[in-house]
Formats: structure tokens, C-alpha cells, sequence
């Protein structure tokens, strides 16, 4: 397997509120390999963007981060100054949800482009412009000269992504996280900027985090899949074993509300994500879980557990699965 | 944007004629000028008055109000005012010197206060909920639910007639432009007598725009253009500056622009507790009199200035944020 | 005046956003209210403040020690009553014919509070409904009344306050209605006519906005008429604005009576009562001598009740807005 790039061991990220003390994230475990493509999929509060803005210090000054993520060796908690900003959009560049919000309505996208370019490389602005529009192209975004001159709100929502993707390889990262980059866009355009993100992987070799709630996504370009719940890992596995062989009831909770051909009607998970001040004991899942038994309401939550293919944590993922047969 | 402007313009010109026509009606009918006439000239003849009337179109009824409007434009407009009523004098020399004061007054005093002003917004909004955020904003808070003449009275209280008391003689002079009897220019003396008018109009202006440039600082910082700025790697001063303090300003410079009238407000009052001539004074002491002749331009002239910067509002807004497109 | 936005919304958000179960016992949103407001420290000093304030004034024969046009005690060539500085007989001083400030201040604040409240209530009324029927109507009035209510609210309120009380006292046939110019009643008809204009532009912006917010667009598709939708759906959703404006409204008003007062334009409300704008308008004529109590008590008790007013508002602003909602996105 490829080298390692980007590598997170027991992170934590806590957010000190005026109703208490929120453990948001409650220790990940994640290693990306050099240009492959792994989904973070999970419901919203699951824990998955804030793991990833904590790890690179995007997050207010209320949030406390511990243990440790790496790039390459170079340790970003508790790093300094100096070297966050030599990592940010340099090594480890970010694309987020929104891309209206994203962008600075007040500049132009030739000049944001700019911006990230000079951060990192001794570049003349004639030069950097030139390279900017290049990215644009790259991108596919038509006409990208006189593109590079407009403001984001001209700008269609695909295409400020596109721009959003165009700014993040500018400085050719090791990795590129995508913090739910499709989901405020048509079916149609997402489509469109997976096409790109994969393109971007297959020729620069660059390693994408993508973070979802969207299994369809994930299966569509992903190579490896980290499901996320309530703050911590539930399963991992590629792929294929995640839709063939999961072990997880909230994995399979999550691909039986996924519409599929097979089946006549989605079936929901009941019950909502628990309260993050006082999470519950034992496993988080426990209280939503149609296989819950007394254990698993009691001690710690269970760790990562190697099953075959897949690594799953879940007390009763053993007997699970050699009881119920999965969708595949 | 050109076609915009133009198109403002031309529409303003009804607007502004409409408002003063408003206005006109508003005030021959609340200060009656025939009356203030009669009372200033009691012995004035039938045929006197039948003049005065003819003179400044004191026409009644609803045509006669019209006619009489139109009648004081055009003299307005070509520079035939009529005369004050008291007095008898001419309007013109005596509203172009309190402007005069005004102007120099108000730009003193909002060039300081708006500058104090913002510093103090952005130095609190970089550390929301901290010690100073709490002090800068109970003061300002304060400050704007203080009334300027209120701190006008206590200012002068403590710094003209305490301080004499303490110290034999007043730290600031409370009245006018120059002692009684002063001749000449004398800047000095000119800036010790503005010192404490100043001050009361500053004391407004920096707890409003400390409040505006707070929370206009505080939206832009929160926003999301601001992670991605952090995310490039530029330097947090870049992102402050660049990003957040130049967005921040966009609003500000609007409300500045219409925020004028309150300014003026503040000094109109200001104005009269220091015997100030200033455009306030002049007002106020043309209000006591009804003197229809006095108020009437100083209404135009405000109406007009209203209009004009809530036109330049309009167009900085426009052209300093791409977003809004002037049509 | 722009919102100040608590500093607590910064971490809220990213947390709601994290943890979205944080609010999963559900909470009513008037709880939800009220817990905000209760957040807001400066404003519930100054609810307890001003409930005090109300209280003393409300039971102003108990609280008060004097009648409000009684001389403290009757004067002599020996022992003068007049310009009394604060003393045991009477606690603010008294003014130059020997009455009791204290007593008077309370007897004032009366007068003045009726005036805030009475006025800013019957303002937000005219001004919900010409904001609404803008709003819902549309079109050149629309865009003409809007203009020329922009220009008149970017007057000096002073000026706009002082030209509107000309007209008002000077129309013959109005005065059944506003009664004598000296009156507290024309005072209050005054404010109304100029109190109107803040409210309106609210409502029709809040108008403008929820008009195509898909609620309303189902009740007119059902055949609800602009009244109703108005009354049913504009009112109750814009009620936090509303709320906000009116509490401001009153503060402005107690504000606005006490400049008038201050320059002498004020209500002489009767031999047998008085306001903060009388008691304001006399500090004039006391700074000189140097009596300080006759300026300073009638000034810090105005600017304490504005104050009040004012962050009861901003606690209520805080407590109503929507984007301050704990309910994430």
C-alpha cells in the first residue's frame, strides 16, 4: 500500500459552552494513503467536518484539540503559528460545503486564487494570475480569463466549486479535504464536481478526504470508507466490504435509508443522534440499536475491531454477522 | 452606474418638491406667517398687510398654497428671499455664517468621534465577550441612551461652573464661538470654546459607530469566506485586514451616509446649550419667532442635503460591494 | 441601530452545528425566549431596575414624601426653604419655591412613563397596520410613502418633532382630538403621528420577506384573504421585531418628551403634576448657581429609565431573533 499522508491518532476535539463541556469528537483513528480517495460518512453532528477543521485550527477559540494528527511527520496539534500556516493550503488544502459562503463576495476569483498561490510560492502577481487561470481551466470552467475577473455571485453554484477545487490544488497538496462539497448542489452538478475531484486524484495524485452524509457519494469515487457516529469511528473498511460486508448496525441503518433498486421502500433509523453533553454509556449507537442488548449500554464505548474485511466497533458484530445476511 | 445616477437624480427633484411642499404646508399653516407679521408690525395697515401677503405669496386655500409654493421657489431658487420677519433682515448672510459654524463644528467633531469610534469597534470585536467588550459596550450602550443634553448640562457643570468654583476660573467656556466682544480670528480661542460641544457630539458619535463597526466586524468574522481565508496559510493579519475589515467596512460607510441627519440632530441640539451660532441655533431661535422666511430655506437646505447622501449611500454601497447591482 | 450581537452566538453555532442532538428535549420556543433574555445580564439588571422604578411610581402617594407641588416645609425669612441642597428633610434637594425633588421626580416619571407607554403603543399599532398594508399592497404608494418616510426619519428628530407640534397645534379641527398644545394628550398624538414611521418600515420589510415564505403562499392558495393573512400570519411571525420596536419606541418617546421639555416645548401637564421633561427643562436655569441636584438628579434618573428601556429592548432583541436560534440550521 501507498505511504501514509495524513494520519489522526485518539483525536479529540472538545468545545467548552455555556451549558457545559461538549466532547465532539472522541477519539478517531484515520491513516490516508497517497492518492486515494476515503469517504468520512456520517449524520450531522457525527463529529466528521469538525475532526477535520480541528485538525487544521479552523475552529473557534472554545475548542480544545487533543492527540495527534500528522502530515507526512509533521505534527499539527498543538504546532505552531508558523507551521499551520505552512501547512494550510499548501499541504493540506480545504474545500467546504458552501461555496457562496466560502468565497469573499467582495473579491475577485482571480485574486482569491492569487492569494492562495502567494501564500506559498514566490510568484510575480502577473505570473500568479496566469497560473490562476489556468487552475480555472483545469477545473473546466469555460472562458476562465475573463472568469478570473467576475465576483463568486456570478458565478453558477457548480462553478464556484469548481473555483473552490481550483484554489485548493493551486499549491499542489499532499491532501484535499472536501468537507461535504456536493451537498448544496443539483444532482446533476454533483456528479459533475465528483468527476472533477476523481479527475484531480487520478492526474495530480493528490489524496481527497471526502466527507459526506452521502453513501451514494462515497460508493460512487471513495476507495476506502470511515463511517462516523456521534464523535467516534463505528466501522472502516473499502468499499466493497463496507456495502457487502458491514457489520454495523448504524452502517446498515444508514445504507437501508439509502434508495436502492432492490428494495420497495426505505426504512429510516429511528431516533436521533444523542446529546453530545451527556452522551450515553457504552456504545452511542445503543439506544437507536434494534440489536441492543445490556452490554452495550454499560463501560466504554467499544473500540475498532478487525473482522474479516471489515473493522467494526460493535460488541455484538460477531454474531451479527454471522446471523443476518446484508444487502448484497 | 452612470445611468443609475442620472436616474436618481431626475427622480430626486420631484422627491425634493414634494418633501418641501410637505413642508411648506406644514409650517405656513404652524407658524402662520401673517400672524408673526402682525405681531411683530401690530400697527401695520390693511393694505400693508394685503402687500406682505402679495409679496410672499401667503395665498389660502388648496390653489393658493400651491400657488404660493411655486411663488417661493422661484424666488428661492433665483435668490430673491424674502426677509426674515424679525428684524427684517436678510436670510442668506446670516444662514451661510451658521452653516459655516456648523460645518466646521461637525466635522471636528465627527472626524474625531467616527475614528475614535471605529478603532474602539474593532478593538472589541476581535475579543467578543472579553472584559473590555463588556466595558466598550455597556459604555457605549450608555452613551447613545444618553440625550446630548444631558451630558451637555453635566460637562458643563463639572468643567465651567464647578471647575471655577475649585479653581477660580472655568477649565472650557460655556457659550459662543469667541468671549463677548472678541474681535478677529483666533484659533485657539476658538478651539476652547468648541472643546466641550465637541465633546458632547464625539461622546454620541464613537458609542454609535463602536456599536456599528462591533457588530458589522463581529457578522463578517463569523462568515465563511473567513475559515476558507485561514485555510490558505496567509497570515492572521492579512485575513483580519483583507478579508474581514475591508467587508466590515462596506456597511459602515452607508450608514455613515445616512446617518447624517443624526449627527446634525446631535448638534442642533449641542448648539443651543452653547449658544453656538450654528445652523441649530439658527433654527431653534427662527422656530421660537416663527419666522416662516428663516425656516423655510433652512428646510430646503436640509431636505436637500438628506437626499443627496442618501444617494451617495446608495452609490458607495453599490460601488464598494459587487454584489449589488445599481438598476 | 444595528444589533449587537452577543458573543455567545459564535460558539453556539459551531456547536449546534456539531452536536446537533444538544436541543433534542424539546424545549417551547417561549422557554427557549426567555432563557435567552435571561442570558443577557444587562438587560434583566435592568428589568429588576425598572419594575423598582415602576413600582415607586405607581405607589407615588406611599413613596413619595411630599405632594408634588408641596413645599417641604413652610418658609421663613429665619430658615428659607428654597435651593435646599440634599439633606435629611428632603433627600434630592429642593427646587427654587421649596418643593421636594425626589418627591417630584416620581410624581414626574409617572407622567412620563403614561406618555412612553401609551404613545409607543398606539404608534406600533398605526405602524404595524400602514406597514402591513404597504407591504401586502405593494407597488408606486408603496414606493413613494417609503420614500418620503425615509426622508422624514433622516431628519434631526428635533426638527421634525417641533414642525409636526406647530402643525398639529395650529389645525383648528384637530383639536378635539390632540386637546390644548400644553396638554400630555397632544404630546402623545404628537409622538404617535411622528412614532409611526419606524414601526411601518419594520413591519413592511418583515412583510416583504415572509410574503413568499411557503406558509403564506399555502393560506392564499387555500383562499385566505390579506387580512387574515396578515393578521394570522404576519403579525404572530414578526411579533420579536414588533416586540423590539415597540420597546425602543418607548424609550424614545420618554427621551423625545424630555427634550421638548428641555427646550420648553414640552406638556405643562397642570397645576398639580409634572414631568421629566419639566423637571429636565429646570437643571437649565439651575447650572449656573450651581444648585448640581436640580441638574444632576432629573438627568440621571432620564438617562437610567432610557437605559433600562433600552437594554430591555436588546434582551428582547436577543430573546426573538431567529439567528440566535439554538435549533441549528
Amino acid at each position: 500500500m501507498a505511504e501514509v499522508v495524513l494520519s489522526l491518532r485518539d483525536f479529540r476535539v472538545g468545545f467548552k459552552t455555556s451549558l457545559g463541556d461538549v466532547a465532539a469528537v472522541r477519539g478517531v483513528d484515520l491513516d490516508v494513503h497517497a492518492g486515494e480517495i476515503v469517504g468520512v460518512v456520517g449524520e450531522s453532528g457525527s463529529g466528521k467536518s469538525v475532526t477535520f477543521l480541528g485538525m487544521m485550527g479552523l475552529l473557534p477559540r472554545s475548542a480544545t484539540i487533543s492527540g495527534s494528527a500528522t502530515v507526512r511527520g509533521t505534527e499539527l496539534v498543538g504546532a505552531s503559528t508558523k507551521t499551520m500556516r505552512g501547512v494550510r493550503g499548501k499541504r493540506v488544502a480545504m474545500i467546504f460545503q458552501d461555496p457562496l459562503s466560502a468565497l469573499n463576495p467582495t473579491h475577485r476569483i482571480g485574486n482569491q486564487i492569487v492569494e492562495m498561490i502567494q501564500a506559498h510560492q514566490d510568484l510575480p502577481k502577473k505570473a500568479a494570475m496566469a497560473r490562476a487561470v489556468e487552475l480555472l481551466d483545469i477545473v473546466g470552467i469555460p472562458q476562465p480569463d475573463q472568469r478570473s475577473q467576475q465576483y463568486p455571485h456570478e458565478f453558477s453554484g457548480g462553478m464556484r466549486q469548481r473555483v473552490m477545487i481550483a484554489m485548493a490544488i493551486a499549491n499542489d497538496p499532499e491532501v484535499l479535504i472536501a468537507d461535504e462539497p456536493t451537498t448544496a448542489l443539483d444532482v446533476t452538478v454533483q456528479a459533475q464536481i465528483l468527476e472533477v475531484m476523481q479527475r484531480i486524484q487520478r492526474d495530480l495524485g493528490t489524496a481527497i478526504v471526502l466527507i459526506t452524509h452521502d453513501l451514494g457519494v462515497v460508493a460512487r469515487v471513495a476507495s476506502r470508507v470511515q463511517v462516523m457516529y456521534a464523535g467516534r469511528a463505528a466501522e472502516r473498511a473499502t468499499v466493497d466490504d463496507v456495502f457487502a460486508n458491514s457489520m454495523h448496525p448504524y452502517t446498515r441503518g444508514l445504507m437501508a435509508s439509502l434508495p436502492g433498486a432492490e428494495r420497495a421502500r426505505l426504512i429510516p433509523i429511528p431516533g436521533s443522534p444523542p446529546n453530545m453533553l451527556r452522551p450515553p454509556p457504552g456504545c452511542s449507537f445503543a439506544p437507536r440499536c434494534a440489536h441492543a442488548v445490556a452490554a452495550c449500554t454499560v463501560g466504554e464505548p467499544p473500540a475498532l475491531v478487525a473482522i474479516g474485511p471489515v473493522e467494526t466497533a460493535c460488541l455484538r458484530a460477531g454474531e451479527l454477522y454471522a446471523e443476518v445476511p446484508t444487502h448484497a | 452606474m452612470l445611468r443609475f445616477v442620472l436616474r436618481r437624480l431626475f427622480w430626486s427633484v420631484p422627491m425634493i418638491i414634494l418633501v418641501t411642499f410637505l413642508v411648506y404646508v406644514a409650517l405656513r399653516l404652524g407658524t402662520d406667517p401673517v400672524k408673526s407679521y402682525l405681531r411683530v408690525n401690530q400697527r401695520a395697515s390693511d393694505k400693508k398687510i394685503q402687500q406682505y401677503i402679495e409679496a410672499n405669496g401667503l395665498y389660502t386655500g388648496v390653489g393658493g398654497y400651491l400657488r404660493g409654493y411655486f411663488q417661493w421657489l422661484t424666488g428661492f431658487l433665483t435668490g430673491d428671499w424674502p426677509r426674515s420677519i424679525k428684524g427684517s433682515r436678510e436670510v442668506w448672510p446670516e444662514f451661510k455664517a451658521a452653516m459655516f459654524n456648523t460645518l466646521r463644528l461637525g466635522l471636528v467633531a465627527s472626524f474625531i468621534g467616527i475614528t475614535i469610534g471605529l478603532c474602539l469597534g474593532i478593538f472589541v470585536a476581535l475579543k467578543p465577550g472579553s472584559l473590555r467588550d463588556t466595558t466598550v459596550n455597556t459604555g457605549a450602550f450608555i452613551a447613545v441612551s444618553t440625550p446630548p443634553y444631558v451630558s451637555a448640562l453635566l460637562l458643563q457643570l463639572v468643567f465651567a461652573v464647578y471647575w471655577s468654583r475649585w479653581f477660580g476660573e472655568p477649565l472650557f467656556p460655556t457659550s459662543g464661538v469667541y468671549p463677548p466682544g472678541h474681535q478677529g480670528f483666533d484659533p485657539f480661542l476658538m478651539l476652547k470654546h468648541m472643546a466641550l460641544p465637541v465633546l458632547v457630539v464625539v461622546i454620541q458619535v464613537v458609542a454609535v459607530y463602536a456599536r456599528y463597526m462591533r457588530a458589522s466586524l463581529l457578522e463578517t468574522l463569523n462568515s465563511e469566506y473567513m475559515r476558507t481565508a485561514r485555510a490558505k496559510g496567509i497570515s492572521e493579519r492579512r485575513v483580519l485586514v483583507r478579508h474581514a475589515l475591508r467587508n466590515a467596512l462596506i456597511p459602515i460607510v452607508t450608514v455613515a451616509a445616512i446617518d447624517i441627519g443624526a449627527i446634525l440632530g446631535g448638534l442642533i441640539i449641542t448648539e443651543r446649550i452653547f449658544s453656538y451660532p450654528g445652523l441649530g441655533d439658527f433654527f431653534l431661535g427662527a422656530y421660537e419667532n416663527g419666522d416662516f422666511p428663516q425656516l423655510m430655506p433652512w428646510m430646503f437646505f436640509f431636505t436637500l442635503v438628506v437626499i443627496v447622501f442618501n444617494l451617495l449611500a446608495d452609490v458607495s454601497y453599490a460601488w464598494l460591494d459587487p454584489r449589488i447591482r445599481l438598476d | 441601530m444595528t444589533d449587537l450581537q452577543q458573543p455567545l452566538s459564535d460558539d453556539l453555532l459551531v456547536v449546534t452545528d456539531a452536536t446537533q442532538g444538544l436541543t433534542s428535549e424539546s424545549v417551547s420556543p417561549a422557554r427557549l425566549a426567555i432563557r435567552r433574555y435571561l442570558h443577557h445580564k444587562g438587560a434583566v439588571v435592568a428589568l429588576v431596575v425598572l419594575s423598582t422604578m415602576a413600582l415607586f411610581v405607581i405607589l407615588a402617594p406611599l413613596t413619595a414624601r411630599y405632594g408634588v407641588n408641596e413645599a417641604v416645609f413652610k418658609t421663613s425669612a429665619a430658615r428659607p426653604n428654597q435651593f435646599l441642597p440634599p439633606q435629611s428633610v428632603a433627600w434630592f434637594g429642593t427646587d427654587d419655591i421649596g418643593r421636594d425633588l425626589y418627591s417630584r421626580l416620581i410624581y414626574g416619571l409617572r407622567v412620563s412613563l403614561l406618555i412612553g407607554l401609551v404613545s409607543a403603543l398606539m404608534g406600533t399599532i398605526v405602524g404595524v397596520s400602514i406597514g402591513a398594508a404597504a407591504g401586502m399592497r405593494g407597488g408606486r404608494i408603496d414606493d413613494v410613502l417609503m420614500r418620503v418616510t425615509d426622508i422624514f426619519l433622516a431628519f434631526p428628530f428635533l426638527v421634525t418633532l417641533l414642525i409636526a407640534r406647530s402643525f398639529l397645534s395650529s389645525v383648528s379641527w384637530l383639536e378635539p382630538i390632540t386637546g390644548p398644545v400644553t396638554s400630555v394628550r397632544f404630546v402623545i398624538v404628537l409622538f404617535v403621528v411622528f412614532g409611526w414611521m419606524v414601526v411601518a418600515r419594520i413591519m413592511r420589510g418583515q412583510v416583504l420577506s415572509l410574503k413568499e415564505r411557503e406558509f403564506v403562499e399555502a393560506s392564499r392558495a387555500l383562499g385566505a384573504s390579506n387580512t387574515r393573512i396578515v393578521v394570522k400570519h404576519l403579525v404572530p411571525n414578526s411579533i420579536g421585531p414588533i416586540l423590539v420596536a415597540l420597546t425602543f419606541s418607548v424609550s424614545g418617546a420618554i427621551v423625545a418628551e424630555s427634550t421638548l421639555g428641555f427646550f420648553g416645548y414640552g406638556p405643562q401637564p397642570g397645576a398639580g403634576q409634572t414631568s421629566l421633561g419639566n423637571l429636565v427643562g429646570g437643571a437649565k436655569g439651575a447650572l449656573l448657581p450651581g444648585y448640581w441636584w436640580l441638574v444632576v438628579f432629573p438627568c440621571v434618573t432620564l438617562v437610567l429609565v432610557a437605559l433600562c428601556v433600552n437594554f430591555i429592548g436588546d434582551g428582547l432583541r436577543d430573546a426573538t431573533d431567529p439567528k440566535l436560534d439554538m435549533g441549528g440550521h
